[in-house]
């Protein structure tokens, strides 16, 4: 195995122009180097970008606000910047691990990672985000949805850094909601997460879930619904029908498909009846 | 699979660890939890699980609370870990030994440390310490023994101690 | 005069463990020692052929131990012979240990392990108790005639039946299993150094597997982090692998489970189904309880029928029952071997008794509290055993003590509220208690010595096989030493339990280590104290005047039951244990009717303790095992897959975090049982059950849901309201 530890973006690239499907690059280093220890993964390549100065960073911008990708939960839950436009990262930030995880989870590891479960990915989904991949190529940039595509599956490409995350300046009138369930209060990995972003009356919604299928996934049918406008006594019956097919829940060794589909109708009921009615 | 944090070339880290300077030849993914026990002889950080999920590992690097057995080497290269061993947690400490927060004791290093990180962010963050504040903080740590009642009131009365 | 006795003292082993030097087993430095590994089976059943190992490896590198090189015999020494030390044919559970590799480094053993393939015909297993054929232990307990208060019922009784299921629950130590062996020295001596609650025991066990005599195995307890009797049984089999690989490596072998390991294959908590039918009278009186109990054992007998005899000699409760039986059996499945866990079969009983209780209550529309209170056991009743309660029996304190604490007695139970929002809250409450000590004429077969021994200094040296696992024993060993004898702690000296040099006390186990134990040391150090006399000068000069004129300066007590225990093990009648500890607990839950989840906000208990002789210590303990029982109440999934633990990463093996923790209020009731060191009883075991059908109960009122089985996750709370609702939407 080759390790490499860069300092600059700059040499993470040029160490990256050889990576391969096996080669995986450490962030924060608490979804890599566990997988590692479970033998779960077996690199052939590791590209350590923990102390890249240049990845690490928030900044406001015309556009909005943009979140360097080693930018760790402990960073994002601290930033004045992220609590005025994007107050619901922090929230799902908060949500992470404990501290001892947050002080080292980075924003581009949940996202690189693109576990179902990850925690700040329904937010990123729902806010709009667009991811900056860099390369010895140059930079794409993605929409949120377009990067993360399937199981633990992503659209960067082996030679790819990601390097930073960028969210659109809040809507004025836009209501978000986030809630994640899990299996205790802290340190655990979600049963269920959802986050909402509802613009004015007769706009758009944007909904996401987590853990519902292989890959955190927008609920389009039940965007459209609530952008049609629902009567406030068939919110429940219209999360239901619009449920239908956006997911796909499992039972696995946390929980069961009937729950996960159960719990995120009436969570996504509560949310958008109290968001409606604000 | 604990061999493969022995692969890559070996780096020659350098870590200030409890105010000493080191400098240890290491393969570069090597776990800080090994490089403090096994090439440091400082066996106050434990191992728990290995997974990053009972904070029994818990140490200082460069002031932040961290999971030692999710550090590796390449990435605290030029860092001051502290560890249980180390200066600054007496008062911590007293307020253990005081409310009854050990029992089995395996769990005490890594809530000790992770008790004087909350304390030193409540003071450089102005927060005053509050039962809650201590639980939110120690919920990376788990105890078996004391069902938290004894830790938390330990922690709170070391935050109060050092506010005044 | 007390001291020390009742105030607490500080932990002589605490300032180490706070300055992270406590020295548990990983953190002793041996030289030239090599890491051990076990080969083991991936299936659930089936029959060992032998070992495919790739000749491509270095097998001169490695040590390499199967069954055939095991000295003495292939036995598992506990109670019954049944539980190899190594497979050699058949293999009844997974992760079943078949051979062992030892290496001079962890890369080469994991290549060693990669190496060696166990060849295996696999058969098929049954997982299911209630089809198992093969019974380890069945009991029967039998007062009264049930089957004829059943047929004539008096006018308005009401019966009331059900079926409650407890799973399995991982004791979750935070300091994974492991040992290190030394080869036989040159006498032949055998050295195990280990985190273990029960030295002797390991001993018993190497004498068995190397075929020596007891003098050649030593075995010494490390600094242990913690055990909750999952360190009871299996470090033995740790011990006996490690042993053998040091003996086939000739060097010391360090034999340490991560915690991946840990969680496949230790011995966990008894899954437990019990059937109750009881018959209640109109006015709440208890007439008549049937009970069938079974526990799944998994492969082996390992403590099954003592876990067996605890849970059905529970499982009537603390109630006043004019007629009861009580039949139970543990069987074979092949599961992991299941073993003992705080509790020990009571709580899996004590569950099931207590939420028949608040279903009594609910359909005689009594109050869950007047229901225990009016049936609670008191001074003079008999058991159904028939045991006569004479001594140190706090049921009516602990009772009015909870009722005082959290007032639920003035709580308006299971009664339609209006609310609005997410949240429900509920209140409940549970009533138990717990044996102290070994069940019938066990303390007495035991014969736990402890020895005090006059140092050349004049201070005492205490000698004892108890061991500190976290609750407080080397604390409580001084202060009553200090106290009996009418020294300063600086006076005395602890023993590490060192099978070498420490007399064999008994267990660590059965909440006896304060009332049996202690009383042991209690009475040893009084007569050290006689024998040395109260002369003039300080305890160490008048020790040494002592030793000087030739006194013999050590003493060695051997417990002896109080006269006039009487235990028939054939029919299980008689005094089942010397005394009782008692208990009651209200939990207050907050639910979230979207999501199901509980939060415990809060945890009141009250417990007769007999006498607190560290109150520290005794809160700790209650603190602790309670929220172990809420844990398993809600959350402790342990669920099994073709027979292998799903929950084997702590990822998924889920225990309270400090978040999940309720405020606890203890209410320390005392009422001294004249046996025991002065008053006190047994603690340990009692708080582990309560706490789950406290939480059930208080599930009950904020949802007015009946919940069977523990634990009550949020998918199986669900599932109950939706049963509910559609019942009721059928109803209208």
């Amino acid at each position: 195995m080759k390790v490499v530890s860069a300092r600059t973006i700059d040499q993470a690239l040029a160490a990256l122009a050889g990576a391969t499907s096996a080669s995986r690059i450490l962030a924060g280093g608490t979804d890599l180097v566990v997988e590692m220890e479970s033998g779960r993964t077996r690199p052939d390549f590791v590209l350590d970008v923990g102390r890249v100065r240049e990845l690490r960073w928030i900044r406001e911008t015309e556009a909005g606000v943009e979140i360097g990708a080693g930018t760790t939960c402990t960073d994002i839950v601290g930033s004045s910047e992220l609590a005025r436009h994007a107050d619901l990262v922090v929230e799902s930030a908060r949500e992470v691990g404990a501290v001892q995880i947050q002080n080292r989870a980075t924003i581009g590891g949940n996202l690189g990672t693109a576990s179902p479960a990850a925690d700040l990915v329904p937010v990123l989904f729902v806010l709009g985000a667009r991811v900056r991949l860099c390369s010895h190529a140059g930079s794409r940039e993605l929409a949120i949805e377009d990067f993360v595509t399937g199981y633990r599956t992503t659209a960067r490409r082996h030679d790819e850094l990601i390097e930073s995350i960028a969210l659109p300046r809040r809507p004025v009138g836009e209501r978000r909601a986030f809630r994640k369930v899990g299996t205790r209060r802290a340190q655990s990995i979600s049963k269920v997460v959802v986050a909402l972003a509802l613009g004015p009356r007769g706009s758009g919604a944007r909904i996401a879930a987590g853990s519902v299928a292989e890959c955190t996934v927008r609920l389009r049918a039940l965007e459209a619904a609530v952008a049609a406008g629902i009567e406030p006594g068939t919110i429940a019956s219209a999360v239901r029908l619009a449920l239908q097919h956006d997911v796909r829940p499992r039972d696995d060794v946390r929980s069961t498909a009937l729950y996960r589909r159960a719990v995120l109708e009436r969570l996504l009921t509560r949310l958008i009846t109290d968001l409606l009615s604000d | 699979m604990k061999s493969i944090f022995d692969e890559g070339d070996p780096i020659e880290l350098w870590v200030r660890v409890n105010g000493v300077a080191r400098t240890i030849s290491v393969p570069p993914l090597r776990r800080l939890l090994d490089v403090l026990r096994d090439d440091l002889g400082l066996c106050g950080s434990k191992e728990g699980c290995g997974e990053g999920e009972c904070g029994a590992c818990t140490v200082l690097v460069d002031g932040e609370a961290v999971l030692a057995c999710l550090a590796p080497a390449c990435q605290v290269d030029g860092t001051d870990v502290v560890t249980v061993e180390g200066a600054g947690f007496e008062r911590v400490q007293a307020a253990f030994l005081d409310h009854g927060g050990a029992q089995c004791g395996i769990c005490t290093p890594g809530m000790i440390v992770m008790t004087r990180a909350w304390i030193d962010a409540c003071r450089r963050d102005g927060t005053e310490p509050t039962e809650d504040g201590a639980r939110i903080a120690l919920a990376g740590n788990l105890c078996r023994c004391t069902g938290y009642g004894a830790i938390v009131a330990a922690a709170l009365a070391a935050a109060r101690e050092d506010a005044r | 005069m007390q001291r020390f006795i009742g105030r607490d003292l500080a932990r002589p082993d605490g300032p180490a463990k706070v300055r992270g030097e406590a020295v548990y087993v990983a953190d002793l430095r041996v030289a030239d020692a090599w890491v051990g590994g076990t080969v083991r089976s991936d299936v659930a059943r089936g029959v060992l052929r032998g070992f495919e190992r790739d000749p491509g490896f270095d097998w001169t590198r490695v040590a390499f131990v199967t069954a055939a090189d095991i000295p003495g015999e292939n036995v598992q020494a506990l109670i019954v012979d049944d539980q190899p030390v190594l497979a050699s044919g058949a293999i009844e559970h997974w992760g079943e240990p078949l051979a062992l590799i030892a290496a001079p480094d962890v890369a080469t053993l994991e290549r060693a392990l990669a190496a060696v393939k166990p060849l295996i015909d696999p058969a098929v297993g049954n997982f299911d108790p209630e089809l198992s054929t093969k019974v380890f232990k069945s009991i029967r307990i039998a007062k009264g005639d049930v089957d004829a208060v059943f047929r004539s019922l008096p006018a308005g009784a009401i019966v009331v039946e059900g079926t409650y299921r407890t799973d399995s629950q991982e004791q979750l130590y935070i300091e994974p299993q492991g040992c290190i062996a030394w080869p036989p020295d040159s006498d032949g001596t055998i050295t195990v150094k280990g985190s273990l609650q029960c030295p002797h025991y390991v001993r018993k066990a190497l004498v068995r597997c190397f075929g020596i005599a007891p003098e050649k195995a030593r075995v010494v307890q490390m600094e242990t982090g913690g055990g909750f009797g999952g360190k009871e049984e299996y470090p033995s089999v740790v011990a006996c692998h490690a042993a053998l690989l040091a003996r086939a490596a000739k060097r010391p072998v360090k034999l340490y489970y991560d915690r991946h390991e840990d969680l496949a294959v230790t011995p966990k908590r008894h899954p437990g189904r019990v059937k109750l039918r009881a018959a209640f009278g109109a006015d709440g009186t208890c007439l008549a309880l049937d009970a069938d109990v079974l526990f799944d054992g998994g492969a082996y007998t390992t403590l099954s029928p003592v876990v067996l005899s605890r849970g059905t000699l529970h499982a009537s409760g603390p109630y006043r029952w004019p007629s009861a039986r009580i039949v139970g059996r543990v069987v074979a499945t092949n599961h992991v071997p299941y073993g003992a866990f705080r509790g020990f079969g009571a709580p899996q009983t004590c569950f099931a008794i207590e939420r028949l209780f608040d279903r009594a209550a609910r359909e005689l529309e009594i109050h869950p509290f007047a229901l225990r209170r009016k049936n609670a056991l008191v001074a003079g009743d008999t058991t159904a055993t028939g045991q006569l309660l004479e001594h140190s029996v706090g049921s009516v304190q602990v009772l009015e003590a909870i009722a005082q604490s959290s007032a639920f007695d003035r709580h308006a139970w299971c009664v339609p509220r209006a609310e609005s929002g997410a949240k429900r809250r509920g209140l409940g409450m549970s009533f138990f208690f717990h044996g102290a000590g070994f069940t019938g004429s066990g303390e007495e077969m035991l014969k736990g010595r402890v020895r005090v021994d006059l140092l050349p200094d004049g201070r005492v040296e205490v000698l004892a096989g108890s061991t500190e696992i976290g609750q407080g024993t080397n604390t409580l060993f001084t202060a009553i030493a200090a106290d009996a004898l009418g020294v300063d702690v600086a006076d005395l000296a602890l023993a590490t339990p060192d099978t070498a040099r420490v007399p064999d006390s008994g267990p660590t186990v059965a909440s006896r280590t304060c009332m049996v134990v202690g009383g042991v040391l209690a009475q040893a150090c009084a007569e050290l104290r006689a024998r040395v006399g109260d002369g003039t000068g300080a305890w160490r000069e008048r020790a040494r005047r002592f030793l000087a004129s030739g006194g013999d300066g050590s003493v060695t007590v051997t417990y002896a039951s109080p006269a006039g225990v009487r235990w028939d093990d054939a029919n299980y009648t008689g005094d089942a244990y010397p005394v009782f500890g008692w208990a009651a607990d209200v939990a207050l839950v907050e639910v979230d009717v979207d999501t199901c989840e509980v939060d415990v906000l809060r945890f009141w208990t009250a417990v007769d303790v007999g006498r607190a002789l560290q109150p520290r210590l005794v809160i700790g303990q209650i603190e602790g095992g309670s929220l172990q029982a809420v844990g398993w109440a809600q959350r402790e999934v342990i669920t099994t897959r073709d027979g292998r633990f799903e929950q084997d990463r702590l990822a998924t093996c889920i225990v309270p975090t400090t978040l999940d923790a309720p405020r606890f209020d203890v209410t320390l009731v005392e009422v001294p049982y004249p046996h025991g060191p002065y008053g006190a009883k047994g603690v340990g075991e009692l708080p582990m059950d309560g706490g789950a059908p406290a939480v059930l109960s208080a599930i009950e009122d904020a949802l007015r849901v009946h919940a069977t089985r523990v634990p009550a996750t949020p998918e199986r709370i669900l599932a109950l309201l939706e049963d509910s609702s559609a019942i009721a939407a059928r109803n209208t």
